[in-house]
């Protein structure tokens, strides 16, 4: 399948399918890391806390894949979408495919991807589509939610033990390289915002900077240089290595019995 | 003033303030905990599915049930502090070996099917416990009881409704599912304990009503119900015993392989070995954090009074 971005003609059926399915993956394939620590959290609380943020964002992956495939309008399922595309078609960021770590790595790549979506989902709740405003206005308070809870937690692990601290400022560290990509855009953004279907995410880069940087710095933490290199290539399906193992689990067994039907 | 032993005959419920003997206390602090410490080592075969669960809707509801157990454990670590055991202290009880909790979850996950056999039998066999511990004497243990079981119910009608399908799907689904339910059943039966004979705290139990049936009495209302289960949907039970009595209105099956039973209960089941890692792998992986949680609320604490 040729991706939306390779066409020349792009129209608003191809962009709005191609805009969704970013959206839809980033949020699935987080929940998907989030749902690995059901069972192994490090205190009962945050099993529950985070087996419901991923089922927030799976939840809401399935809607906005339930809506792809309307626009697509050749009949396919959402679950085509999830369990039948290879790697390359996967439009996730690299960010969020990324091993989920240890408790603090978890936590900080929540905290930037919660904070980031609080913003998106703002501007997203004004565009010209009643659909996305619908599941917006729906999710929106999940993702305040999810805000609320890294953000206590970056403080809790920041302003709390010398190990904790380290932890959350190495975990920080290491993934800085993929945050850049929170704010790529291409033809896909650019054509669907002139007519009002997306957000311009370059609107609250510098907010969003605010956000991380005041959480950080009360967390006593060192905010990371901004300038650094910054991984590229997600939105045309370059991915690290990871997610190739990760969807060979999650894909498994469905693609084991292609014709059998699990409801 | 009324005895214990009255107050229980009335059907009072006993609350935390009130006094009780010791030998209760102990017995409800034992009884609780092991429930709690199965909802919580439960999550683990079932979890193990998560990631591969075959459509978006079978994942979403199997981590939402997962999710549900965590949920319970909590609160019936919270109803066995009521009696004043800490949740901490009756944690490192679980893992240092020195508590139980049920030997079905020391069972392995091989395939989706047993996903959807949990579902059914497992909740089933809880769900028979749990609606007889809804009437149990102590009123913490009996209010957590009524919570659970509705939701236990839910996970239970999911569960049959994924068997159903499955046995109604192509011929590889239908023998994965079989295969699971014969691999399920006998150590289903055995989540309701010894003969009643052999169970040394059922007639204690039943006194201070926090039992009102024995274990025999509720294996036998778990066949007769899962038994029309299977049927119904062209499911076999593994038990060539099995046979209707009309006189009695009930199944009558074999015996239980006791032997695997005690094995199992002593720690050499398929999985307790790994169970128990798994549980203190995640305590020690959250040690860190747990105290890094203590450090920041005191320092806060501290920044308070500092400031008042």
């Amino acid at each position: 399948m040729s991706t939306a971005t390779k066409s020349k003609e792009l129209t608003k059926q191809k962009a709005l399918f191609e805009y969704l399915v970013r959206l839809a993956d980033d949020r699935l394939i987080l929940g998907h890391r989030l749902s690995e620590w059901c069972g192994h959290g490090p205190i009962l609380e945050e099993d529950i806390a985070l087996a419901n943020i991923a089922l927030d964002y799976i939840g809401h992956a399935a809607n906005l894949y339930e809506y792809a495939v309307e626009i697509e309008g050749e009949g396919r399922h959402r679950d085509d979408l999830v369990y039948f595309r290879n790697d390359p078609e996967y439009k996730n960021l690299k960010l969020v495919e990324l091993p989920k770590g240890d408790f603090g790595f978890t936590i900080a790549r929540q905290f930037l991807f919660s904070s980031y979506s609080y913003y998106l989902y703002q501007l997203l709740s004004d565009i010209e589509d009643e659909q996305i405003r619908g599941m917006v206005e729906k999710h929106f308070k999940e993702v305040k939610y999810h805000l609320r809870h890294s953000r206590e937690w970056i403080l809790r692990l920041g302003d709390g033990t010398e190990e904790s601290h380290s932890r959350i400022q190495d975990a920080f560290n290491d993934m800085w390289t993929y945050v850049g990509e929170l704010f790529y855009q291409d033809e896909v953004d650019e054509f669907l915002q002139e007519k009002n279907l997306a957000a311009d995410t370059a609107s609250f880069k510098s907010d969003w900077k605010d956000l991380v940087t005041d959480t950080l710095e009360e967390a006593t933490l060192d905010v990371p240089d901004w300038n650094q290199f910054m991984v590229e290539g997600s939105r045309q399906g370059l991915h690290t290595e990871h997610l190739g193992h990760l969807l060979a689990e999650m894909q498994h067994l469905r693609r084991s019995y292609p014709d059998a039907d699990w409801e | 003033m009324k005895t214990f032993q009255e107050r229980i005959d009335n059907g009072e419920t006993i609350e935390p303030k009130d006094d009780m003997p010791d030998r209760y206390r102990q017995q409800l602090i034992r009884m609780m905990s092991q429930h709690a410490h199965s909802e919580v080592v439960g999550m683990l075969p079932e979890g193990n599915w998560i990631t591969r669960a075959p459509s978006l809707r079978r994942k979403m509801i199997l981590l939402s049930k997962v999710q549900d157990e965590a949920g319970h454990g909590l609160y019936l670590y919270s109803a066995t502090e009521t009696l004043g055991a800490s949740r901490k202290e009756v944690i490192n009880q679980l893992l240092e070996g020195k508590a139980k909790y049920s030997s079905i979850f020391n069972y392995p996950t091989l395939t989706w099917a047993d996903v959807a056999v949990i579902g059914w039998l497992v909740d089933g066999a809880a769900i028979i416990n749990q609606t007889m511990l809804a009437r149990s004497s102590y009123g913490p243990y009996s209010r957590a009881m009524v919570r659970i079981c509705k939701e236990e119910s839910f996970h239970k009608k999911q569960g049959y409704e994924m068997v159903a399908t499955m046995a109604d799907g192509t011929p590889e689904q239908q023998d994965m599912i079989q295969d699971a339910v014969n691999r399920w059943w006998w150590p289903t039966l055995m989540m309701f304990g010894p003969h009643d004979e052999n169970s040394p705290n059922s007639a204690e139990l039943i006194k201070w009503g926090v039992k009102s049936k024995t274990n025999d009495e509720l294996r036998q209302s778990f066949v007769d119900r899962h038994v029309a289960e299977a049927h119904e949907v062209g499911l076999e039970i593994p038990d060539d015993d099995l046979e209707y009595n009309e006189e009695t209105g009930h199944w009558e099956f074999g015996e239980i392989d006791w032997d695997e039973f005690w094995n199992v209960v002593k720690g050499n089941g398929p999985m307790n070995k790994e169970r128990m890692k798994a549980r203190r792998e995640a305590h020690e992986n959250g040690k860190w954090v747990r105290e890094a949680a203590e450090e920041y609320a005191r320092k806060q604490k501290l920044s308070k009074e500092k400031a008042s």
